[in-house]
């Protein structure tokens, strides 16, 4: 029977593994879908950003009383790990509490702190359930949520409070043995929160006590296994990629664009020409801005698969703030939605068979992009470092330079730069006007 | 007063401390003048030797790049960054964030290195220097001011204190919006807004901040940027306050109240 029940536990354990990181292995090949960009300079800054923002959770608490029930959660998740090595252990090698002769009077102390833990965690989960679906916060209520990604918050929420739930049923019931001197369950001593549960049990006949102890030990780490592999298909998967998410997070000051040295070294070989010489032919046609996931640099992708959709972005977004079409969120869902769609084509196809689709306009309009004023409170606003106003500008420099699609505003101001030297038809000589003025 | 160009101080053969960049909206824009010389005449008062490109000065191309015109950008870049490096440009001070970020941040890329401050860093500098000195018994005493964070200067550059610090010396009560500093409200002008319509929304961006500023009940409502100027004076008039409510930039109101 313990034979059996060890071999049905490294099946599962097993598989679950092995399905868990074909996943990433694929989400990992998306990512690098996208083009190359070195991130790896001052090391130090950017440790500091992982231990500030990502375990630190810095940005959450811009908004101190989420930050903490968000902590909560993101504590119990952390810590408890712990406790599901044991788990895992005691699964593989048919223990019961392996670490209690190692950690002895340590042991209580440590599964006491886990059960304060996890009722926080139920109750941090309990709060974000009601403010999503009573109190219904403007920012989880706009339609870029409609469908799966909304369901998919809400499962995560309750899957969290059924886990933690069986982790105290289990403990209570073990309790319960533990005071009836059942020889399987060793004396731990008293455990915080389950300890004072256990009474609950008093009543109930040992077998239906180990009964009720096994089933929820099974539930409780099936239902974690599960839960790993349905991290790579949810919003759920911050809680790995805000870490390295953190470490590639761009380190210039925001107000700073990438630059474009291909265009860079076009316009300086037009200007002087004498340089041309010296220059090598470049490779091809380049591309400039982006179309395609293919066209975005890694970061932007791995920025696409971090994101929460909080909508922190989209909510101090001052064009989503005043009703216009572009949401942050959205741009970094669709982002996502695009490079999956992309890995199955390459699952199917074995590489990437044309769909005759694309990031920009597929899933991303023209209208959304216009309306962005480059401020920066998405960027601002994200607490796993993405920046959805960088996606934005790659996309704007493909529809203006590869489509010389832009508002005829715009062309307008483009040819008064080219030809007057600023963005208005005045005439270059005015421009010390002001001066001679105060000059009289 | 003599306000002379670079290649004024070139032709005898000197380099003045700074160089006064103006920029596309300080230079036209008949609002944003009034800036320009405001800030020009505290720079005469205090002694600062500066001078301007004049003729010379071309648009940083910043709307240009963020609209997604990289060629363009570039051309204007590299055509300013080799004027700059002719006349040996060390510092230049600016009156427009845009112009001030890109000049600071963007165009060190393409070869062109100054130390670039805009000028409510540099007003703030002045006062701590003590060579601004304001009138006593101050016109704003009992006034309320409210002051507006560009993106570009604040969450762009992180300079949120400097034109605090500059506005409290007109003794007025400073009184802040509801957003403000990292999480303050874009005006609606940059990344090229300013050059085109905006899209169909509920409202204009300019009118929800001009509400919220008059909302704060300030006389004075501060600027640090002639986009942002243009837009919240609209913004105010939506509201139709704008004889109550005066949206004025920080070196106008430092040049009004200068001993």
């Amino acid at each position: 029977m313990r034979i059996l029940q060890e071999l049905l536990f490294i099946i599962a354990f097993g598989t679950a593994v092995y399905l868990f990181s074909t996943k990433v292995r694929q989400i990992r090949r998306n990512i690098l879908l996208g083009r190359d960009e070195d991130l790896n300079d001052h090391p130090d800054l950017r440790w500091k950003n992982v231990l500030l923002l990502a375990f630190g959770q810095k940005k959450m608490f811009r908004n101190p009383l989420v930050a903490v029930l968000h902590f909560f959660v993101y504590a119990g998740f952390i810590i408890i790990n712990l406790e599901i090595l044991e788990i895992i252990l005691d699964g593989i090698l048919g223990k019961h509490r392996l670490f209690v002769p190692v950690l002895g009077g340590l042991y209580p102390i440590l599964i006491s702190a886990f059960e304060v833990l996890a009722v926080l965690v139920v109750l941090g989960c309990a709060i974000f359930l009601v403010r999503r679906n009573i109190l219904k916060l403007r920012r989880f209520m706009s339609r870029d949520l409609n469908g799966w990604p909304r369901s998919d918050a809400n499962y995560i929420l309750i899957t969290e409070i059924v886990l933690m739930l069986l982790f105290l049923t289990m403990n209570a019931a073990d309790q319960q043995m533990q005071l009836r001197g059942s020889e399987h369950y060793i004396a731990t001593g008293n455990f915080l929160v389950s300890g004072s549960l256990a009474s609950i049990f008093n009543s109930m006949p040992d077998g239906t006590l180990i009964a009720i102890e096994r089933t929820c030990w099974w539930l409780h780490i099936l239902g974690i296994l599960a839960f790993l592999n349905y991290l790579p298909y949810s919003k759920h998967l911050h809680i790995i990629l805000a870490f390295p998410n953190a470490y590639y997070a761009r380190l210039e000051p925001m107000g700073e664009m990438e630059n474009m040295p291909a265009v860079q070294r076009e316009v300086q070989l037009m200007l002087q020409p004498e340089l041309a010489a010296n220059e090598p032919a470049p490779e091809g046609m380049p591309k400039f801005g982006a179309k395609d996931v293919f066209d975005l640099s890694w970061k932007n992708l791995l920025d696409a698969y971090s994101c929460t959709e909080c909508g922190r972005c989209s909510a101090a977004c001052p064009a989503n703030i005043t009703g216009k079409a572009l949401s942050p969120r959205k741009i970094m869902m669709d982002t996502r939605d695009r490079a999956e769609a992309v890995g199955r084509n390459i699952n199917e196809n074995g590489a990437f068979k044309d769909d005759g689709k694309t990031l920009l306009r597929d899933h991303i309009t023209e209208e959304e992009l216009r309306a962005c004023t480059t401020c920066n409170a998405c960027v601002q606003e994200c607490p796993v470092s993405i920046s959805p106003l960088d996606i934005i500008v790659q996309l704007r420099r493909h529809l203006v330079m590869e489509e010389s699609s832009a508002p005829a505003e715009w062309t307008g101001m483009f040819s008064n730069i080219e030809n007057n030297m600023a963005p208005w038809k005045f005439s270059m000589d005015d421009r010390d006007k002001w001066a001679e003025e105060m000059n009289q | 007063m003599q306000i002379k160009t670079m290649a004024t101080y070139a032709a005898n053969g000197e380099t003045p401390e700074i160089l006064f960049w103006v920029g596309c909206a300080g230079s036209f824009d008949q609002r944003a003048q009034k800036i320009t010389k405001a800030f020009a005449t505290i720079l005469e008062k205090t002694g600062v030797q500066f001078a301007i490109l004049g003729k010379e000065e071309s648009c940083t191309g910043d709307p240009a790049r963020r609209a997604g015109n990289e060629f363009i950008f570039q051309m204007m870049a590299q055509n300013n960054i080799q004027l700059l490096n002719m006349y040996g440009v060390k510092k230049i001070v600016t009156a427009c964030p845009h112009c001030f970020n890109i000049l600071k941040n963007e165009y060190p890329a393409l070869g062109g290195n100054y130390e670039v401050i805009h000028h409510t860093t540099f007003l703030q500098s002045l006062i701590d220097e003590g060579k601004i000195r304001m009138k006593e018994g101050g016109a704003f005493k009992g006034k309320k001011i409210t002051y507006h964070d560009s993106c570009y200067l604040g969450r762009g550059n992180n300079i949120y204190e400097a034109p605090r610090k500059v506005l409290e010396t007109l003794d007025a009560e400073l009184v802040e919006m509801k957003r403000c500093r990292s999480k303050g409200l874009c005006c609606g002008a940059g990344g090229a807004q300013m050059f085109k319509e905006e899209e169909k929304g509920t409202t204009r961006i300019n009118i929800e901040r001009g509400r919220e500023a008059v909302d704060t009940g300030a006389s004075v409502i501060a600027s640090n940027c002639p986009f942002c100027m243009t837009m919240l004076t609209d913004g105010v008039k939506e509201t139709g306050k704008e004889d109550e409510v005066k949206v004025l930039d920080i070196a106008e109101l430092i040049a009004l109240h200068l001993e």
